[in-house]
This record gives structure tokens, sequence and C-alpha cells, in this order.
């Protein structure tokens, strides 16, 4: 048990108000389009009308002889410095503005520098591209067909296949599937998906020639990893490199890798001397960076008759596009994605996942998810759903009598994970209990009577987070440690800087809520700074949900280091030894005479003006935090949608979400998250999709395609918990805001597959748009 | 590039004048007066809503709408909502409820719940879910900014502002 501090200090547990409202509410915030530099000029992207093409000449001419064009860059100006490619963040290369050929529609094929921003699109307009277009290829099933085009001419390679992955014994799960008394099968497409924050991609490239620096003005969810990166990339030493990730409009994914217009930005102010800012538009955005999932998956359960699953089989293609820019651990080719076993107990399980290329924009990302969780989430749901129709029992039954049980905890999963803990049945009771299930139950085979349509869909998901360990986990090679560093004034407030970054998380106040827990310093008197790679201690960033989970950790740990210094003060002070003093948040006392006692403000002075002989001035700290194991966040969704038979719309009724993250640190901010969150894993469900036609145009490329909820169409949620600490962590936390994301999208299909489910329907894509749902009951004949 | 045309908006109760090309967005207008960074543009569609400032009274969005268009207009933004060192009761609401969290979609959402309490000063949940339902936000599923708006049409109704906090 976390002890409870006073609401004066307001550390673990509290729900304080955000330290970083202040300003957003003002209008006062910093984004990356807020910087305004002196003499700044603007880059424009020219980009591919097609999907597939041959690049014949790219002609500059009138666009350089426009009034208030600075420059125009090619791919071949950049080939000149080796810089036409940069590395992805897997084993792949990307074209920064292409030679040879496009691959994509929106490919990056130049790059015009002008003095304001309507010169640099006027401009952009008159770059002259002449192309020859070539197949496309857009179903990764038939990237792999005999015949297939071969999209990257550039690799030894002459193929389309990227990478297999497997894991799981394959003879074992082979013969679990010959003996099982009962199979499921389902074929599900988690469909192209765009993380899409409201504030688009951009940065600001400021060459001073007189430090010989340049400070990167960049949304990024990573900037220590991306200062690296740029150095190693640029051949820039990394100490003339300053990354300054300022406020970032949402995230979610989007923001990890480094883009082709970065690149373009710094190269045009390395060239001209002058700032130049690249903002992309939300065109742009949808269309050419970072999308996630694509993923074709196909699951079998294995169970005996009884209804306990025995065996899992998967079988995945994942569509990369035209580069394989995920952003992923390296060792994991599909992420995470052998999470799939769910929350289930079963010894046996093979997964199977290849890596295809199409003319579609590069990727995956870990959309607000741990590196493709919230796909092996979805399978495992709507598997044991297919499941639990194959068997006629109650799908809540069926996950109940499979659950891994509390006493196997830590729990061997059987594509090798350690789950740290958990307690599934108790947040499945609390959702049951919260939404009424028996009464929904009765009420729905009432309404089938009447010919009404409603569904119930439960989720009960597993994540993986806060990755991770360095014996395993690393991205380009930097081991996926975090930090935070910790200085205390010497009037007892305090300053913490982290090598996370958050994009409305709210870390100014949970960090520095842990500070306050741990070393009672009150959260309002610690300032939290994070993004600005000249101050912030190394760190790999924010996205996983790994920045309680890691450098969480590393802030408790860095205030510990500063509590065992200050102890020995506080024993200087009192004239006692350490063993003789006493711990309460905010204080030392003698053991025994709780009034001979000093405050860490007290503490904190002495460390400046009164310090022991032969101890070093100041009270500050720092800790690089390697965690020991993942933390693996559960819980229970249940969802309820009526159908209108007229038209296929689907209402959602209610939905009842509990989260386990382990001990809270803020439950007001983490409501706002699983709110957020549902609201993302609605809008997968029902709306969104990145879609192609055969030429390999983007369908989803606008707000106009690409469907983001109004409040109106977002329900209200309702959200409960339990709480299981996480055992290897500092304090117990898990880590939250992906879970909804990850959890919602298998309740909302399953409520609809469940509405649907007595007239033999066991599986629907999403996104479920109402004319598929229409189309469904026309052909079971439920309406004309 | 076509003629400048000179343009004077009020903007906040300030006289803000410029030298303007037609094709010159009114978003655009805006953000480039120090310290008016505060709306946003976030799709360019008219979809979002990030851009949502007062015109003449009504709200529009700044994305979709030339600077010149608006010459001899009184505009209000999400600066110009702080009253005499004094939150807006909208502005506390954000805060209190947690409505919002990256904060790009928030000044926008503060002009169209303005609107909205402006002619509705009691609206309820549904009211309030349309009245903002020109904006979208991607991080807080808006159930807290309903609550927000709720918080401000309390206090607007109390009369007194009294006991918002002070920040200047």
């Amino acid at each position: 048990m976390i002890s409870r501090t006073s609401p004066e200090i307001g550390g673990m547990g509290h729900s304080i108000k955000r330290k970083e409202d202040l300003r957003f509410i003002q209008g006062k915030g910093n984004y990356v389009d807020d910087v305004q530099l002196p003499d700044m000029v603007y880059g424009h992207i020219v980009r591919s009308p097609y999907a597939h093409a041959r690049l014949k000449s790219v002609n500059t001419e009138k666009a350089k002889a426009l009034p208030g064009v600075l420059a125009v860059i090619t791919g071949e100006d950049l080939a000149k410095s080796n810089l036409a490619w940069m590395p992805t963040l897997f084993f792949d290369k990307q074209m920064v503005l292409a030679t040879g050929k496009v691959l994509f529609q929106s490919q990056e094929v130049a790059f015009v520098v002008a003095e304001d921003q309507y010169t640099a699109a006027d401009a952009a307009e008159l770059v002259e591209v002449d192309y020859e277009e070539l197949p496309v290829l857009i179903d990764p099933h038939k990237a792999l067909a005999p015949g297939s085009p071969i999209l990257r001419e550039d690799r030894e390679e002459k193929s389309n296949h990227i990478f297999h992955w497997e894991g799981g014994d394959r003879a074992a799960t082979d013969k679990a599937f010959v003996d099982a008394e009962v199979k499921a099968e389902v074929h599900a497409v988690f469909q192209r998906c765009h993380p899409a924050p409201l504030e688009t991609c951009g940065c600001v490239a400021d060459f001073n020639a007189g430090t010989g620096r340049i400070t990167i003005y960049l949304t990024s969810q990573a900037p220590h990893a991306h200062r690296t990166l740029f150095a190693l990339v640029g051949g820039i030493p990394e100490n003339n490199i300053r990354v300054v990730s300022p406020d970032i409009g949402g995230g979610f994914g989007n923001k990890v890798p480094i883009y082709p217009g970065y690149v373009c930005a710094v190269v045009a102010s390395l060239t001209l001397g002058r700032p130049v800012k690249w903002i992309e538009s939300r065109s742009e955005n949808l269309q050419s960076t970072g999308f996630a999932r694509d993923y074709h998956m196909t699951a079998e359960l294995a169970a005996g008759k009884d209804g306990k699953i025995k065996a899992m089989r998967v079988k995945t293609l994942a569509d990369h596009g035209a580069f394989n820019a995920a952003a992923q651990p390296t060792k994991f080719p599909a992420g995470l994605f052998s999470i799939c076993t769910g929350a289930y107990d079963y010894p046996t399980a093979f997964c199977e996942v290849d890596g295809v290329y199409t003319n579609k924009a590069p990727g995956g990302i870990a959309y607000r998810c741990s590196f493709r969780v919230t796909e092996a989430a979805y399978l495992i749901e709507r598997a044991v759903d297919v499941l639990a129709q194959e068997l006629k029992t109650d799908p809540v039954e069926l996950r109940r009598k499979n659950f891994i049980p509390p006493q196997k905890f830590p729990y061997a999963s059987p594509l090798g994970w350690s789950y740290d803990s958990g307690d599934y049945d108790a947040a499945m009771k609390v959702a049951l209990e919260t939404i009424g299930y028996d009464a929904l139950r009765k009420e729905q085979q009432e309404k089938r009577k009447r010919g009404e349509l409603m569904g119930i869909g439960v989720s009960s998901f597993v994540e993986v987070v806060g990755a991770g360990p360095a014996h395993t986990f690393d991205i380009a090679g930097i081991k996926m440690f975090d930090s935070c560093e910790i200085r205390v004034h010497p009037t007892g407030k305090a300053m913490c800087r982290m090598g996370t970054k958050s994009q409305g998380q709210g870390h100014e106040t949970t960090y520095a809520q842990i500070v306050a827990q741990e070393l009672g310093i009150p959260a309002v008197d610690v300032t939290v700074e994070e993004g600005d790679t000249d101050t912030a201690p190394y760190g790999l960033g924010t996205y996983a949900s790994r920045s309680t989970p890691v450098s969480g950790a590393a802030t408790a740990m860095a205030a510990r280091k500063i509590r065992e210094k200050a102890k020995k003060i506080a024993a200087h002070l009192l004239e006692c030894s350490e063993e003789d003093l006493d711990w309460e948040p905010g204080k030392f006392f003698v053991k025994g005479a709780p009034s001979k006692s000093k405050t860490i403000q007290d503490i904190a002075f002495a460390a400046y003006t009164n310090m022991p002989a032969g101890m070093e001035a100041g009270l500050e700290a720092v800790d690089y935090y390697d965690p020991p194991n993942l933390t693996f966040p559960f819980g229970t969704y249940i969802c309820v949608v009526d159908i209108d038979k007229g038209t296929g719309e689907i209402k959602v009724r209610r939905f009842v979400a509990v989260d386990d993250c382990g001990n809270i640190i803020n439950p007001m901010i983490v409501e706002g998250q699983i709110h957020g969150g549902l609201t993302e894993g609605l809008a997968i469900a029902f709306m969104q999709e990145i879609s192609y036609d055969e030429s390999g145009n983007v369908q989803g490329g606008s707000f106009m395609d690409y469907l983001i909820p109004t409040a109106v169409e977002t329900p209200h949620w309702e959200t409960g918990k339990t709480c299981t600490p996480s055992p290897h962590h500092p304090f117990g936390a898990k880590g939250v805001g992906e879970s909804p994301n990850v959890g919602s999208p298998a309740a909302f299909v399953n409520a609809v597959v469940d509405a649907l489910s007595h007239l033999g329907v066991k599986h629907i894509d999403m996104p479920i748009a109402p004319w598929k749902v229409w189309n469904i009951l026309k052909e079971k004949g439920v309406v004309n | 590039m076509a003629k400048k045309q000179s343009i004077q908006v009020k903007v906040n109760g300030r006289i803000r004048e410029g030298q303007v090309e037609p094709r010159l967005l009114l978003v655009h207008f805006i953000r480039g007066f120090p310290g008016l960074t505060g709306t946003h543009v976030g799709c360019d569609t008219t979809h979002c809503g990030a851009c949502t400032v007062m015109l003449d009274g009504k709200t529009v969005k700044s994305c979709t709408m030339f600077a010149v268009q608006a010459d001899g207009c009184e505009l209000l933004t999400v600066e110009g909502l702080m009253q005499n060192g004094k939150l807006h009761p909208l502005q506390a609401g954000f805060k209190e409820e947690h409505g919002l969290q990256c904060g790009y979609c928030t000044p926008g959402m503060l002009m169209s719940s303005y609107a909205l309490l402006e002619k509705n000063p009691n609206p309820t949940e549904e009211e309030i879910r349309w009245g903002i339902s020109g904006n979208l936000c991607r991080c807080t599923g808006y159930q807290n900014i309903v609550k927000a708006v709720q918080y401000a049409a309390g206090k607007m109704e109390q009369g007194g502002k009294d006991d918002l906090p002070n920040i200047a």
C-alpha cells in the first residue's frame, strides 16, 4: 500500500488539478508552429500524385524564378551529400526526397523554401515533375504473389517480403489442433488507421553560423533519440544539436519517427543560415506520416467441449507500405504482438507474422499502443467470442473459465512473456455488476423475440507496456531506460527534468506528485521540465505507455537517493545518528520524540548552508532506470449497442470500462486518459480507415473522409477500477494511457456481432459503418 | 501576387492593422501578431474548430475566412477571455474539470463554449454536446469538456466570479 500524503503535499492518489493547464486555457501554450524567430523562412513539400511512378525529371527553374523563393531542394541535390535516403527506426531506409521513383501517393519529391508560407506553396505548384506511371500494388496478399511488381528496386533482395517472425511451439500447437474437440477461427483485418493528433507534425530548424549549433524545435515524442539520430545520419556533432520539443498537441505515436520534412528543414537551414519552419497540413499528416495497424490476421483457438482453451494459432500479414518505418524495439519486428494469447491460461501457442511492402505510406507506428498490442488484444478478444459462439456458451462464462488465476502470477505465457501481476476475474466482476449483465441478457432475449437488435460486447484485455529491460529492449541500439534528474533548491522547492515528453498526459503534474510522495515537497512546489535536450537527462521518450513505468520509476529512485542524503543532513542537524531517525513524507524526526524533527525544507536549506563536514553541497540526484520487467495492465470493458434495423445505425447505449493499472498517481488524470482512449477506440471501431483505391489514391486523406468523432457521436463513458500493483515497480504503477484504445475495439465489435449473432454472423471487419450492418441485415433477409 | 490591401480589425479590444494579400487567411493574420498564437490550425478544412474565434459576436472558423473579410470587425480570441486578471468561468471550468489534455483544441473549444453560453446560459448536456460539435478533440473524449461548460454555466448563473482564481 502507498501511504497517503496530506492534500497540501498532494502525493500519489490525489486528483490535484493540472499545473500545465494555466497556460493552455489562456492561449499561451507554445507549440512548434508558435515558434517565431527573426528572419525565419518557410518550407513546403512537393508531393507525388502517383502511388508508383518512375521519376523522369524534376524541373525547378520556374519555381526558383518566383520572387521570394530562396531554394528548391530535390532528391538529386540531397544525394550529393548522401542524404537522399535516411535510415528508418527498423532496419530499413526511406527516401527523404525521391530519386529514381516514387513509391506511394504524397511521397516527398522536392522541398521549396521561401520568405513566407504562401510564396512557398505557390512555388511548389511551379515545380515541374515528369512521372511515368508504374503498376500499383495495394493488396498485401498480392505483394507476395508471383509476378507482382517488385517495389523496392534499391534492395538486394528482389521480393516484396520484408520479414518473417514467429514465436511459440509450432509442432505442439499443430498437435493440439489435431486433437481439439472444438475449434474456432476468425479472419480479422485491423484496418489502416492514423493517430491524427490535432496538431500535425512540424519543425523549426535554426542553424546559427556564429555558434555552429543547430536548434531544432520539433514535434517529437522522443527528443533525445532524435538528437542522436540527427547526429548519426546528418554527421552533425551531437553537442552542436539541441532538440527542443515544446508543447505537443497530441502524439499517440505519430510523433515518434523522423520525417523527411524535418530533414529537409535542417538541410535548408544549414544551407541558408536562416531559421526554416516546416509545418505539415492535415492532408500531408494523414497521407504521408506514420500510419498504424494494417494487420491482416487469422486466429484459431483449440478447446475442449468443456470450454477450456488448449491452444492458439495465429498467422498475420503486416502491410508496412513503401518503407518499413515501424518504430519498434529492434528484437521485435512484429512489436509485442505475441501478447495475443491474452488473459487466458493455456500452455501452447504459435504465432507468425510476415511483413510486406505495398505502394502505401510507410509505417507502421504504435498508435496509442505498446507496439502492436492493440492488434493482439483485438484478435484474441474477437477469437474468444467466436469460440463462445461455436460452444454456444456465454462469452463471459467462457472468459471466466479460462482466466489465468491470481495465484499463477508471475505467469509465464506460451509466447514467452512473464506477466507481472493480475486478477482478471476481479475486474470482470466489477464490470458485470456495474453494467447489470444478467438483466441485459434477459432484455436482449425479449428484444430478439420482438425482432429488435441489441448486443452486448465484452473485452477482457491484457497489455504489455513500459518497455523495457535493457537486456531485451532497444530502439536503434539505444537501450530503453529512462531518466529523471531532481534538484532541490535551498528554499525547498524542486526542479525535475525528465527523459520523456508529455503530449497531453499531464507529466508536469504527475511527476511532481511522485516527488511529493517520495520527499514530501508539495507537488505545487515541484516544477517539471521536459523536451529540451540541452538540459534534460537522456531518455527514450514517451510512447508505449512507458512514462510512468520507466521515467516515473526513475523519479522515485532519484527522490530516494535525495532522501538518503537528506537523512544524513537531518542527523547532523538533530545531532543524532541516522538510525535514530524515522521518516514521514516531508520530515525526519527522532524515533519516540516526534517534536524533534527537521522538515525537508529545513534540510534543503542546510544542504547549501550548513552541511555536515566532508559532505558535498547541494541536494540533487539523477537516476537512469532500467526496468526489471514490463508491466501488464488489464481490464474488462462491456459495451451495449442498439441497432436500427431500418438504417443499420449503431448506437452505443452504455460502455463500462474497468481498468487495473496498479497504483494510481492522479485518479483524475487516469480517468481522463481512459475517456480519451475509449473515444479513439470508438472511432476505429465505427468510423476510421485510411484506405486506397486500386490506383493507390488515398481515400482517407482529410478530416472529410477520415472521421473524428465529435461530442455528439461520443457516448457517456462509465469508468471503474480494481488495483493490482506491479510487484517490480518502485511504487506499484503500471501505466494506463493506451489501455482504453487497446481494449475497446473488441468490445465495440463484439457488441455489434453479438446483436447479429442469432443470424449466424460471426465477424465484421472494422470500421463497422451503418452500411455494412444494413447490407448484412439485407443479406440475412431481416430487411428488404 | 495580388495587390495588398489595408485592413483594420479590433482584436480583443485593440486595433490591429495590416497590409495583407486578399488571400491571407484570417487565422494567419491573427497568429502573425506576437501574443496571439493561441488560435490554432488543426485541419485546413473547417472540420476541427481549433481556429474558432468570435467575429462581431458570432463564432467563425478563422481558417475559412480571409483577413480582408474581417476588415472593420471586432474579434474575440482566447487571449481576450481573461478580464482584469481573472480567468473567465469557462477557463476555470476547463482546469477544474480536467477539460483539456494536450491543450491544442482548447482555445477553439473555449470560444465555441463561450458563444453557446451567450445564447443559452443554462444548456443541457445534449445542448452542450451539439454546441461544441464543430470542434474536435483527440484527447478528452469530450466528457470533461461537457462538465467544464456546466461548471462555467453554474458560476455565471451565480453572477459572481469572485471565487475564481486571480492569476494576475
